[in-house]
């Protein structure tokens, strides 16, 4: 059993949960409300990372954070280390990765407020950020915890975009999911088994609180 | 605190209204679905801006497209009660009416809550979630809600129309009893023509964007072609009464300025003010007072002027005391009776006929 890797995937599952609660909110509800010319664009946009393989997209998002890029050097004059192969590095792409989990569930919970209700608020006199916080999380809350329970199991599992950003460093951008794939390499195949286990556990239990929790939002709806 | 509404809008629905409300009064916009008279109550709350529009209330500019102000809906004193009362599910009774208040103590919040939940018969439901009150229920929340905010303006967005007939009653009487305390304009939207007579002082009828009719309740329901607008076959009158007594056969006496009027009976102690709408269909002339009949109530009535109608039908406007009731009838009629204005004549009314929705009760005396 490799704990230093479910330490780092559970490390890198949570920091990107946290990085993505608020553009979750703010992006999904702004998705939710709006309509505008290039919605369907940015819409389109968000849901790339489902349906690009993660090998082109982790390419790509190489090729971004590289020394040679914008980003790349721009992270390097500040933090004087390189963006690709770093801890930091494996987050922000996982947290690009991840949108489309975050921000869908988050813009279908407030899309599921009727308008009515927002307008009500507006005519209690609430501000925007005052009727976000007393009326809007309280009903969109069950969308939102599916998006971030969503993210965390995604970033558990997710393989090839962390094998082309991260490398494999131990301690630093090695996953379980990569290490789970170091172990069947080296036909190490009860670690290997073990560690499936666990992730599957962890998985499976994710899965069926999302499962539940969009349940109790579809009672709330009906 | 008079508010001044004027709109100017090609689309998505093409308006073109203005109208002015009085502190106290209660102005009923009127129309079918799609007139626009929803999106006029939303110019007024600020939750839509037309092309053309300013609203002012007590000499504040909320908007003014003219001048590029447009206050923000939250910034406007405004009391709104939506069609689907829009409470917010997740709080008590007493926290969404407490939502609406502000910069005060959580336990003057608390009282004042009280105080309205008091005002609208639901004092002892306060902690119930809105999913366990009734429709009605709900509506009376709303309306608590919506005054919550010492608001300058009350708005009612068909208020009405998601509750029975029963419930409906009862909330009219609620209205009107509520009309004594509240002080600001009050602009109700509705499509039911029996509701804006029975509710409102003035009505305002509108017609794919424009104003067809403005005036007062008794001039516009009387008005044949603010009646053709609001798809009404048949004109109606108001007519002022008080409850006397409840006899045991189930009728009840009311009194009226010019005699008894016997209906069946209604749900309200006597001295209570009600408001009883009489079509004009179902009044009858009679030069001599009427004997053998079996129509309970036969009262003396002068006749203030004939206008022609649709077809053979002529509209005669009585007045009955201080109050004018209508009479359609045909105009041979009028020619064997040889009616003239200044006439004095008896009108008959079947109990029967007023129907027990068009009675309202609680009015402010």
């Amino acid at each position: 059993m490799d704990w230093t890797s479910l330490l780092l995937s559970l490390r890198l599952a949570g920091w990107t949960v946290v990085i993505l609660l608020p553009v979750a909110i703010f992006v999904g509800r702004f998705l939710a409300y709006r309509s505008f010319a290039a919605k369907g664009l940015v819409e389109a946009l968000v849901m790339l990372p489902l349906v690009l393989p993660p090998t082109v997209f982790g390419f790509y998002l190489l090729l971004g954070f590289g020394a040679r890029s914008p980003i790349g050097q721009a992270w390097v004059a500040v933090f004087g280390e390189q963006l690709v192969f770093t801890f930091q590095g494996l987050l922000l792409a996982s947290v690009i990765f991840n949108l489309p989990f975050a921000i869908q569930p988050a813009q279908r919970g407030f899309e599921a407020i009727p308008l009515q209700v927002r307008e009500a608020a507006a005519c209690c006199g609430m501000s925007p950020m005052r009727s976000l916080w007393k009326v809007e999380l309280p009903l969109a809350w069950p969308g939102l915890l599916t998006a971030m329970v969503l993210t965390f199991a995604h970033t558990l599992g997710e393989f090839g975009i962390v094998l082309m950003v991260g490398g494999s460093i131990p301690g630093k951008t090695k996953t379980i999911a990569i290490s789970i794939y170091d172990k069947v390499q080296g036909f190490d195949m009860a670690g290997a088994g073990t560690m499936s286990a666990v992730l599957l556990a962890i998985s499976l239990g994710t899965i069926t609180l999302t499962f539940w929790l969009s349940a109790r939002l579809g009672k709330r709806l009906s | 605190m008079v508010l001044q509404v004027m709109v100017k809008a090609q689309g998505p629905i093409p308006l073109d209204v203005a109208f002015e409300v009085q502190p106290g009064e209660l102005l009923a916009l009127v129309g079918p679905s799609g007139s626009g008279k929803s999106t006029l109550l939303r110019t007024i709350a600020g939750l839509w801006t037309p092309a053309q529009a300013l609203v002012a209330v007590a000499g504040e500019t909320w908007v003014d497209t003219a001048r590029g102000v447009n206050l923000a809906a939250h910034l406007r004193h405004v009391g709104m009660v939506f069609q689907s009362y829009a409470l917010f599910p997740h709080m008590t009774a007493e926290a969404n009416v407490m939502s609406a208040m502000t910069a005060r103590t959580k336990a003057a919040q608390r009282d004042e809550a009280h105080r309205l939940l008091a005002l609208v018969n639901l004092h002892a439901l306060g902690a119930r979630m809105p999913a366990e009150l009734s429709g009605g229920q709900q509506q009376r929340v709303a309306v608590a809600r919506a005054l919550a905010r010492n608001p300058q303006v009350l708005l009612l967005d068909e208020p009405f129309s998601a509750v029975d007939r029963a419930t409906r009653e009862a909330l009219y009487a609620e209205i009107r009893a509520l009309r004594g305390v509240l002080d600001m304009p009050v602009v109700l939207v509705t499509h039911d023509v029996n509701e804006a007579q029975l509710l409102a002082d003035r009505m305002v009828v509108i017609e794919a964007g424009r104003m067809v009719a403005s005036g007062p309740t008794a001039v516009v329901m009387s008005d044949r072609l603010a009646l053709q607008a609001m798809g009404v076959r048949e004109a109606a009158a108001m007519l002022r009464a008080t409850v006397h007594s409840h006899a045991n056969d189930g009728m009840t006496r009311l009194t009226t300025r010019a005699g008894t009027l016997w209906l069946p009976r209604l749900d309200a102690a006597p001295g209570a003010q009600v408001r009883v709408r009489i079509m004009a269909h179902e009044v009858i002339l009679s030069r001599a007072h009427p004997e053998g009949l079996s129509a309970q109530n036969i009262l003396p009535v002068q006749v203030v002027d004939i206008s022609q109608a649709e077809g053979p039908a002529v509209m005669v406007r009585l007045a009955l005391g201080e109050e004018i009731i209508l009479a359609s009838i045909t105009s041979r009629a009028v020619a064997s009776l040889a009616l003239r204005p200044g006439d004095h004549v008896h009108a008959v009314l079947k109990s029967m006929s007023v129907a027990r929705d068009h009675v309202s009760l609680g009015d402010a005396p």
